[in-house]
């Protein structure tokens, strides 16, 4: 490895005393271009860190900070869409979507608040999960499809227990009260032959009208005002098989959503309400 | 002591300045003419006006890139057409394979933007530094007022000229007038190209020259595969200027070896050693000769455009004859007529005509309307209440025309299928009308709804015109529930 320099015969140039497998390397200097660009470098870095935050703590003669420009273009940004935010707080629901910018306008917001605060249980495109998520996409609606329906949903939520005017009401849970596991297997079968899924079950219709029928209507048809689904449509919340349907019936289902009024202002809810209610399943 | 023999030698080569020398004759006539007419076309084309509707640009060539639009004369593009742009650049490789197979590297020696350029700034140096022989000695000399006054005013006019062709480049991408009027209006970006091309003209044209032609240009590197025996190149007829001598010395041949072709090359290369990367076809060297030999009471033509072909038959036919116009009218009538219809010319001619064929179809065939679906993925179909099934499309309408105007979309061959466009006024039949402004796109939200569950299907949107003409159409694919 390291020997003692010597000089290359044909260049006269001395090496620096490296060999690999008998080629040795010559101790040329480094090229001036490159060291003057280097030096240039060295100098422009002295400057930034003069002028610019480079070292911990200390900001520069400037001042500048990332987080300042971003407040920056925050600001900027905000004070344009300022104008159009104010006007869609204090339109309808109704209003907005009759008018074509406004009705863009939210579209677009209304998207970016979705992904932000409704995707997580309501999926990217709206259409729901498993486990008592509803689809908004599909034209189901178990608290109202309208602009004022959903937007009442936003706002105040469903059985969450902060909001006075949260939606729904509890359904039972039957097997505590009162109905025994054969009779729920009857209700269960009723249920189903309500949307022709399975046979007549004459004692589960009997219960069904007893039980049911108060807040689910006589023929399944759902009651919005208590939030009680449709039970005569091919849509099941919770799993649409007998076994599915008795679970539900014994124990009860009570799907909770927070309420939007307070951690979103009455533009971005309004957004919501034109963006959901466009998803596929807005009703007039 | 061992003799080791001497050191190797260096590989580097260092540059010799090359001073190319005034030359009149028929080949620099046509150098002047092409030269004219293509600067004239590069500096003038971004002044042509052409009209189109208000608000639009009236610059009949102009690359706009701030509305992504390209305009050339009646053409309008949009950035998703670049294949013409591709198109165009095949046709010019292959014309240019074309005409090299023909004629040799008239390319390079007459209508290169290198040498044309190069051409003008030696001019400009001839009129202001002199000739050969006075800037060589101007050079050699001591350092003087005169000299450097003379290349201040050399460097001024080709910064000049540089700044102008600069200046035209950008005038392709913004509107030349207003420009020209309002300069520091222009933006950053304009004023950097304006100084690249500036820069570039001053510095290739000025001082790196035939350089770019020996070291940077690939295209001398690989021009060979395109060139065969029959090509028209520029060439020494050695069978009838060797040996080379004196005007009045008995035996020798035609060539007085008096340098002239050597003074006058623009890359500094000599022609008499044969086919060469240096030489670049531009033929200076054959008006040098011919003036010569026309002094000399000569035939002309002792450098003339000629093939290898031909140059071999005459260099059979002189083998044996002793210098004289014997051996000259020998060498020539041994010569062939040039074909111009080999196997190679006539590929390329086959796929010229192929490629512009194709572009020319495209470009008749162009539709000025178009429809694209994107399917929604998420979800990729919603079930209904009835049990029915729905899939969500984005449908864009781009509109290439400046007409603008309402389309009727209808959904092909699929009865069962329900179509709703939200947002969107629908006719009597209640087909849904997507209206569209004339240059612009325009997004819709497409609803179709089967009626009950149904495997994924091929289908097929189609717009209709006013009248019920198909005008444009898109394939998408309906998605159920696996059975």
């Amino acid at each position: 490895m390291a020997k003692q320099t010597e000089s290359n015969a044909a260049t006269g140039v001395a090496t620096t005393g490296h060999e690999w497998d008998g080629i040795r390397e010559l101790d040329n200097p480094m090229p001036s271009w490159w060291l003057y660009t280097f030096y240039a470098t060295i100098a422009f870095a002295l400057v930034w860190v003069v002028f610019y935050p480079a070292l911990p703590f200390v900001r520069g003669l400037l001042g500048n900070t990332a987080r300042g420009d971003l407040a920056a273009v925050m600001t900027t940004e905000q004070a344009k869409a300022a104008p159009m935010l104010a006007r869609l707080r204090d339109a309808t629901p109704e209003a907005i979507s009759a008018e074509p910018e406004l009705r863009t306008f939210a579209l677009a917001g209304g998207r970016i608040a979705f992904a932000n605060s409704c995707a997580g249980c309501h999926g990217a495109g709206g259409q729901g999960a498993s486990g008592g998520f509803p689809s908004l996409a599909d034209d189901d609606w178990i608290h109202g499809g309208s602009l004022e329906d959903i937007r009442t949903t936003i706002r105040h939520g469903v059985r969450n227990g902060e909001a006075a005017e949260a939606r729904g009401t509890s359904m039972p849970a039957f097997l505590q009260a009162g109905l025994t596991m054969p009779q729920i297997g009857d209700l269960a079968e009723h249920v189903l032959s309500l949307s022709g899924a399975g046979p007549i079950n004459a004692a589960g219709a009997a219960l069904f009208a007893d039980n049911c029928a108060a807040c689910h209507g006589e023929r399944g048809e759902g009651n919005r005002q208590v939030g009680a689904p449709r039970l005569n449509d091919r849509i099941w919340l919770y799993g649409g098989d007998k076994a599915s349907v008795m679970r539900s019936i014994a124990y009860s289902r009570a799907g909770v959503m927070p309420a939007w009024e307070g951690r979103l202002d009455a533009a971005t809810i309004n957004m919501l309400t034109v963006y959901v209610h466009a998803l596929g399943g807005g009703e007039r | 002591m061992p003799d080791i023999g001497p050191p190797p030698a260096s590989l580097y080569a260092a540059h010799r300045k090359v001073y190319p020398r005034a030359v009149q004759g028929r080949v620099r006539r046509a150098k002047w003419a092409v030269l004219g007419i293509l600067l004239g076309l590069y500096y003038l084309v971004p002044w042509l006006r052409w009209d189109r509707e208000p608000g639009v640009p009236d610059q009949a060539v102009l690359v706009d890139m701030q509305h992504a639009r390209l305009f050339f004369f009646w053409i309008e593009l949009w950035p998703q057409e670049v294949y013409f742009l591709t198109g165009l650049l095949i046709l010019g490789a292959i014309g240019l394979f074309a005409a090299t197979s023909l004629f040799g590297r008239v390319w390079c020696g007459f209508a290169c933007p290198q040498t044309v350029w190069t051409d003008l700034f030696l001019w400009v140096e001839r009129r202001i530094e002199g000739d050969r022989n006075a800037r060589m000695k101007r050079d050699a000399g001591p350092p003087s007022r005169d000299r450097s006054l003379r290349r201040l005013a050399k460097h001024g006019v080709w910064l000049g000229i540089a700044a102008v062709t600069g200046g035209a480049w950008v005038m392709y991408f913004q509107d030349a007038p207003t420009l020209v009027r309002d300069p520091l209006g222009a933006s950053m970006e304009t004023w950097f190209f304006f100084a690249l091309f500036t820069a570039t003209t001053y510095v290739l044209a000025g001082f790196a020259r035939e350089q770019v032609c020996t070291y940077m240009c690939p295209w001398p590197r690989f021009q060979g595969a395109m060139l065969d025996q029959d090509s028209l190149v520029v060439t020494y007829r050695d069978w009838r200027g060797e040996p080379r001598g004196k005007p009045r010395d008995a035996g020798s041949g035609d060539c007085v070896d008096c340098s002239a072709c050597v003074q006058v090359c623009p890359t500094g290369v000599d022609i008499r050693e044969g086919q060469q990367l240096g030489c670049i076809g531009c033929g200076l060297c054959i008006d040098a000769c011919d003036d010569v030999m026309r002094k000399l009471h000569r035939l002309e033509g002792l450098i003339g455009f000629e093939t290898l072909a031909n140059l071999a038959a005459s260099t059979a036919a002189a083998a044996e004859l002793v210098p004289g116009p014997a051996r000259q009218a020998a060498g020539m009538a041994a010569r062939r007529p040039l074909r111009l219809l080999r196997p190679r010319v006539v590929m390329y001619a086959g796929v010229l005509s192929a490629v512009v064929t194709v572009m020319l179809g495209a470009l008749l065939l162009r539709e000025t309307l178009s429809l694209t679906v994107l399917p929604e993925r998420a979800p990729p179909f919603v079930r209904l209440s009835d049990g029915g099934i729905r899939n969500a499309y984005l449908l864009k309408l781009a509109d290439k025309s400046r007409e603008g105007g309402r389309y009727t979309l209808v959904l092909e061959e699929a009865p069962s299928l329900r179509l709703l466009v939200q947002d969107v006024a629908t006719d009597a039949a209640g087909r849904p009308l997507l209206p569209v402004q004339g240059d612009g796109v325009a997004s819709f939200r497409a609803l179709v709804t089967a009626p009950q569950a149904t495997e994924r299907q091929p289908i097929r949107f189609r717009l209709l015109d006013a009248v019920g003409r198909p005008v444009a159409a898109a394939e998408g694919v309906f998605l159920g529930p696996q059975p």
